[in-house]
C-alpha cells in the first residue's frame, strides 16, 4: 500500500478560503492536545491563548501594534512568494531598516522638523530595499540559491545592529547600556486614537489595500503571478525573470525596512540590541497563512500576533512555557500548507504488487 | 504489417502486451517487443510515440498496467530500478546524473550496490574501461570534463555491473561524430559478447550503420519490425512518420506571393547548454501570401529557432527581420507589436498558464498588442472576457463551463485557444510551432485551414512541424533542420517523402555546411 498525490483538475474555491480557518481549527486542536499533554487544562489554556487578548483594551491594542509589522512584512513577501523568490530574510531587512531609519535621530538628533519623520521612514524602506537586493543580485547575477542568501544575512544584520548600538552608537549619556539615544518628538510616530497605538497601523492597512488592487487589477500584478505560476510563459509574455526577481525583492525589502523604522520611531523609540522578537520569520506564516493575499494577510497578522500575546498571557497565568508561542506558530503554517496540498492534490491509496528483487535490497 | 518471427532463437528479453496509461493519454498500447542475445535493437519512433515510457517499465521505473515481461524465459515484475539493475539491466540516461563536484570513482561507487574498496574500485574502471576503448582516468573531477567524456563514465558504471541488456536513450545527440564512433566500436564489442542492446535514436543512418533489428513505435503501438540494415535512412523516416498515410498535395489556391515579412540572414546562435542544439546560419525569406514549413525530427533545433525569431533567445539585430526592420535583439513584446504573432510547441507551461482562466491567459500575450486590453497599467476584465466569447465562437472551443482554468481544457482545444488567440490579431507574420501536437483530427484540420487562411490574407506564416501529413497539405514551400541546419526551402509540389526524410537524416546538413 503507498499513498500518492494526484493533480486535482480544478481548485474549489470555496476551500480555497476555507483552508485557512480550518488550519487554525486544526492548530487549536493541536494546542489542546499539547496543553493536555503537559498537565494543563485545555480549555482554559486556548480561552487565555486565543480569546482572552481580545477582552481587554491593552492587550487588544498590544495584538494590534505587534500584527502591524507582520502585516507590512507579511505583504511584501507576498509578492516575492507569488513571483516565486524565496525570500526567507525579511528578518534582516527589517533591522536594516530600522538602522537606516534610525540614521536622523541618532546621528544627527539636532535635526528636528516636519521632514524627520518622512525621511526617516524613506531611510528605512530604502535601507531594507538595499539589503534585500544583495540576495537578489546574487540570484540573477550568479544563479546563487536566494533561500540560503537571504536567510543568512539575517545574521549579518543582526549582528551589524548589535555592534552599533554596543558600539559607535551607544546613547552618550546611556551610563554604557547597550542602547541608542531615545530619539526626539520629532522622530517619533505619533499616536492615533487617542491610545497608546502608533501611526503605523493604519499606514500598514492603506499599504496593504493599494497592494491588493495592484496585484488584482493591474499588469505588474499579473506579472507576478503568471511569473511565479509558470517562468516560462512568463517570458513568452514578454516579461522579465530578473527585471521581478530585483523588483520583488526590492519591494519585500523596503516594506521590511519600513516595519523597522516604524517599530524603532513608534514602539520601541531607541535602538536596543534586539528589536524584533522574529517579526520577520513569523511574517512568513502570515503570508501563507492570509493566501498572499494582501487582505488575507491584514487579519492572519491578527491572528498571528495573538499569538504572540497569548503565549505571554499563558505563561503568566498558567506556568507554560512561552515556547509554546513559537511551536504553536510552527503548527499553523504546518495545517496551512496541508490544507492548501490538499486543495491542490487529492491522496489516493495505491495497492503495489511486491516487485521482483526487492527484498534482496536494502 | 511484416511481423519477423524472432522468438525462440536466443530471447532474453519479450514484453508482451505492455499497456501504460497516463491519464486520458495512452502512452503504449499493447507493445510487443523482442530482445534477442547479443543483438543491437533500435527503438525508433517520433517524440511522444512512447519509446521512453516504455524503456522505463524495462527499467522499473515505471510499472506497466497491464502486460508483462519475460526475462530469461521467465516471468518478472520489474518493480525498481534496482530489481532491473538485479536482472542484468542498465541504463544510461540521456540527461547524466552525476555530481560535478566528485571524482570519477566517488561517481560511480555512489551508484554500485556494493562498492567496496576504493582502491580496487579505481583499478576495476581504469581495466574496465581501457578494455571497452573508453578510457578513463578515475581521479578526474567530473566538473573539469567534457561531455563525452561523462558519458563514458555513465557507461562504464552500467558496464562495472556486468549487464546483459543496456538501454541507451540518444546516446550520440551530446557527441561529436569521433566520439560516437569510438562509442559504436563498444557497444559493437558488447553486442560480440552477448550483451543486447535496446538503442534509441533519432539519428537514422547511426541506427542503419550499428543496429541488427529495429522496433518502431507510432502512437504508443508498434507499427513495424525491421532490420535497419536493409533499409535506407529515408524508408526508416518514413516509417515513423507514417508514410503509408495517403499524402495530399499542397493547397489547390496559388498563393499571391507579395513581400518579404519575414527574413532570417545567416542566424546563428551557441547551444544554451549541453543538450540544446546550435543553430547554424539558418537563412530563409518568408513572404507574404505563403505557409512555409520547417520539417525534422524532434531535437533538431525546432525549439531554439522559435526561441530566435519570437524573442525569447536574443541574437544579432540582421540575423531576424520582421518587415525588413532588423529586430533579432528585440523583445518579444517589441516583436509582437510590429506584428508578428508566435504559437509554441507546449501549450501548457509556455503557451499558456495553466492555473490561470481562459480571459487572463489572453493578457498573456496579448497585453502590448493595442486591443484595449491595457489602460494605465490597469487590466480590464471586460474587455479580456469580451476578446475570450470572441475567440471561443470563431475557433469552436469547446468547454464545461465559462471562462475555465487552461489546465482543465482538453489538448484540442487548448491548442484552439491558443492558435485562436494569435489568429484573432491578424498577424503580420505567424510563427507556430507543433500547430495539431496531440490534437484530433477535426480540430487539427480546422487549424491548418485558419493557417492558410491567414496567409493568404497576405500574412507570412512560417510552421515547425513533426507531422510530414500536415506539412504536405498546408505548405507551399518546405524546408528541413537537422542538427541546427536548415536546407533551402523548396517547393512542396517539388519535394517528396523520400527527399525529406534523407534531408531530415543529414542531408540538411550537409547543403547547410556547404552553403
Amino acid at each position: 500500500m503507498r499513498l500518492e498525490l494526484v493533480k486535482r483538475k480544478e481548485h474549489s474555491q470555496m476551500m480555497a478560503l476555507l483552508s485557512p480557518l480550518i488550519a487554525v481549527g486544526l492548530t487549536a486542536l493541536a494546542a489542546a492536545i499539547i496543553f493536555s499533554i503537559t498537565s494543563h487544562n485545555p480549555l482554559i489554556g486556548l480561552y487565555k491563548f486565543f480569546i482572552e487578548p481580545l477582552t481587554q483594551q491593552w492587550s487588544l491594542e498590544a495584538t494590534i501594534d505587534k500584527a502591524t509589522p507582520l502585516i507590512l512584512i507579511g505583504c511584501g513577501l507576498a509578492v516575492c512568494y507569488l513571483s516565486n523568490n524565496w525570500n526567507i530574510g525579511a528578518e534582516g531587512q527589517f533591522v536594516i531598516g530600522a538602522l537606516f531609519g534610525s540614521i536622523l535621530p541618532v546621528l544627527f538628533p539636532e535635526f528636528e522638523n516636519g521632514a524627520t519623520l518622512p525621511l526617516m521612514l524613506i531611510f528605512g524602506a530604502v535601507g531594507g530595499a538595499l539589503w534585500a537586493l544583495i540576495p537578489a543580485l546574487l540570484k540573477t547575477r550568479f544563479n546563487t540559491n536566494e533561500i540560503l542568501t537571504s536567510l543568512m544575512l539575517v545574521y549579518v544584520a543582526g549582528l551589524m545592529l548589535d555592534y552599533l548600538v554596543r558600539g559607535p552608537w551607544r546613547d552618550p549619556g546611556g551610563y554604557n547600556f547597550p542602547e541608542s539615544r531615545i530619539f526626539s518628538d520629532a522622530a517619533t510616530l505619533p499616536e492615533v486614537f487617542g491610545g497608546t497605538m502608533s501611526m503605523s497601523a493604519p499606514i500598514t492597512v492603506i499599504v496593504a489595500i493599494v497592494l491588493a488592487v495592484v496585484l488584482a487589477k493591474t499588469l505588474k500584478g499579473f506579472e507576478i503571478r503568471v511569473m511565479g505560476e509558470s517562468p516560462r510563459a512568463g517570458s513568452f509574455a514578454g516579461f522579465s525573470a530578473k527585471g521581478l526577481t530585483l523588483f520583488s525583492f526590492a519591494l519585500a525589502g523596503a516594506f521590511a525596512g519600513l516595519a523597522g523604522t516604524m517599530e524603532v520611531s513608534g514602539s520601541l523609540n531607541q535602538l536596543l540590541p534586539s528589536i524584533s522578537p522574529g517579526y520577520g520569520f513569523t511574517a512568513i506564516i502570515v503570508a501563507f497563512l492570509g493566501r498572499l493575499n494582501p487582505i488575507g494577510i491584514i487579519i492572519a497578522g491578527f491572528v498571528l500576533a495573538l499569538s504572540y500575546i497569548g503565549g505571554e498571557g499563558v505563561q503568566s497565568a498558567m506556568g507554560v512555557s512561552n515556547e509554546i508561542a513559537s511551536v504553536i506558530q510552527g503548527l499553523l503554517l504546518f495545517f496551512v500548507l496541508a490544507c492548501d496540498t490538499l486543495i491542490l492534490y487529492r491522496i489516493r491509496m495505491v495497492s503495489r504488487r511486491v516487485p521482483a528483487g526487492e527484498a534482496s535490497h536494502v | 504489417m511484416v511481423q519477423q518471427d524472432r522468438s525462440g532463437k536466443d530471447t532474453l528479453l519479450d514484453a508482451r502486451g505492455l499497456t501504460k496509461r497516463f491519464g486520458d493519454i495512452l502512452a503504449n498500447d499493447r507493445v510487443d517487443l523482442i530482445i534477442n542475445k547479443g543483438e543491437i535493437h533500435a527503438l525508433l519512433g517520433e517524440n511522444g510515440a512512447g519509446k521512453s515510457t516504455l524503456v522505463k517499465m524495462f527499467y522499473g521505473s515505471l510499472e506497466p498496467d497491464a502486460g508483462e515481461i519475460h526475462w530469461d524465459g521467465a516471468k518478472v515484475n520489474i518493480g525498481n530500478p534496482a530489481a532491473a539493475r538485479e536482472l542484468g539491466i542498465g541504463m544510461v540516461f540521456q540527461h547524466f546524473s552525476l555530481f560535478e563536484a566528485l571524482n570519477v570513482v566517488e561517481n560511480i561507487a555512489l551508484a554500485l550496490p556494493n562498492p567496496g574498496n576504493m582502491t580496487d574500485l579505481a583499478n576495476r574502471i581504469e581495466t574496465v574501461s581501457r578494455d571497452y576503448g573508453l578510457p578513463l582516468n578515475p581521479t578526474d573531477i567530473v566538473a573539469d570534463l567534457p561531455v563525452g567524456i561523462r558519458q563514458r563514465i555513465e557507461i562504464v558504471r552500467c558496464l562495472l555491473q556486468e549487464p546483459r541488456l543496456i538501454i541507451m536513450d540518444e546516446p550520440t545527440s551530446v557527441l561529436t561524430p569521433q566520439e560516437a564512433d569510438q562509442l559504436f566500436l563498444t557497444l559493437q564489442r558488447l553486442a560480440q559478447e552477448g550483451c543486447a542492446v535496446l538503442y534509441i535514436s533519432h539519428r537514422l543512418e547511426e541506427v542503419q550503420r550499428i543496429c541488427h533489428h529495429a522496433t518502431i513505435l507510432r502512437h504508443g503501438q508498434v507499427v513495424r519490425e525491421c532490420d535497419p540494415t536493409k533499409e535506407t535512412p529515408a524508408s526508416l523516416a518514413s516509417m515513423m512518420v507514417g508514410a503509408d498515410v495517403a499524402s495530399v498535395s499542397a493547397s489547390e489556391q496559388k498563393p499571391e506571393i507579395g513581400e518579404i515579412r519575414l527574413g532570417l540572414k545567416n542566424l546563428s546562435a551557441k547551444a544554451a547548454t549541453p543538450f540544446a542544439t546550435a543553430l547554424n546560419n539558418i537563412s530563409m525569406d518568408l513572404r507574404a501570401g505563403e505557409v512555409v514549413a520547417v520539417a525534422g525530427v524532434a531535437g533538431n533545433g525546432q525549439g531554439e529557432l522559435f526561441d530566435a525569431i519570437s524573442g525569447e533567445m536574443r541574437v544579432s539585430p540582421e540575423m531576424v527581420q520582421i518587415d525588413g526592420i532588423p529586430s533579432g535583439t528585440r523583445n518579444i513584446t517589441w516583436r509582437r507589436r510590429q506584428g508578428a504573432a508566435f504559437v509554441p510547441e507546449e501549450r501548457l507551461g509556455h503557451g499558456a498558464v495553466p492555473g490561470m482562466k481562459l480571459s487572463q491567459n489572453i493578457v498573456l500575450t496579448r497585453h502590448s498588442t493595442g486591443d484595449k486590453l491595457v489602460g494605465a497599467g490597469f487590466v480590464s476584465d471586460a474587455q479580456a472576457g469580451l476578446m475570450e466569447q470572441r475567440i471561443k465562437q470563431t475557433f469552436d472551443v469547446r468547454m464545461s463551463h465559462d471562462d475555465p482554468e487552461a489546465r482543465s481544457l482538453s489538448g484540442g482545444n487548448l491548442q484552439k485557444f491558443v492558435v485562436g488567440r494569435e489568429l484573432d490579431r491578424k498577424p503580420g507574420v505567424l510563427v507556430v510551432n507543433q500547430p495539431t501536437w496531440g490534437v484530433d483530427a477535426g480540430a487539427a484540420a480546422l487549424i491548418r485551414q485558419a493557417l492558410i487562411d491567414l496567409a493568404r490574407s497576405g500574412s507570412a506564416v512560417l510552421v515547425i512541424s513533426q507531422d510530414l501529413d500536415e506539412i504536405f497539405e498546408i505548405a507551399d514551400r518546405i524546408a528541413v533542420i537537422s542538427r541546427g541546419y536548415l536546407s533551402v526551402a523548396e517547393p512542396a509540389a517539388d519535394m517528396t517523402r523520400e527527399r525529406v526524410g534523407l534531408l531530415m537524416a543529414g542531408g540538411a546538413e550537409t547543403q547547410g555546411e556547404v552553403a
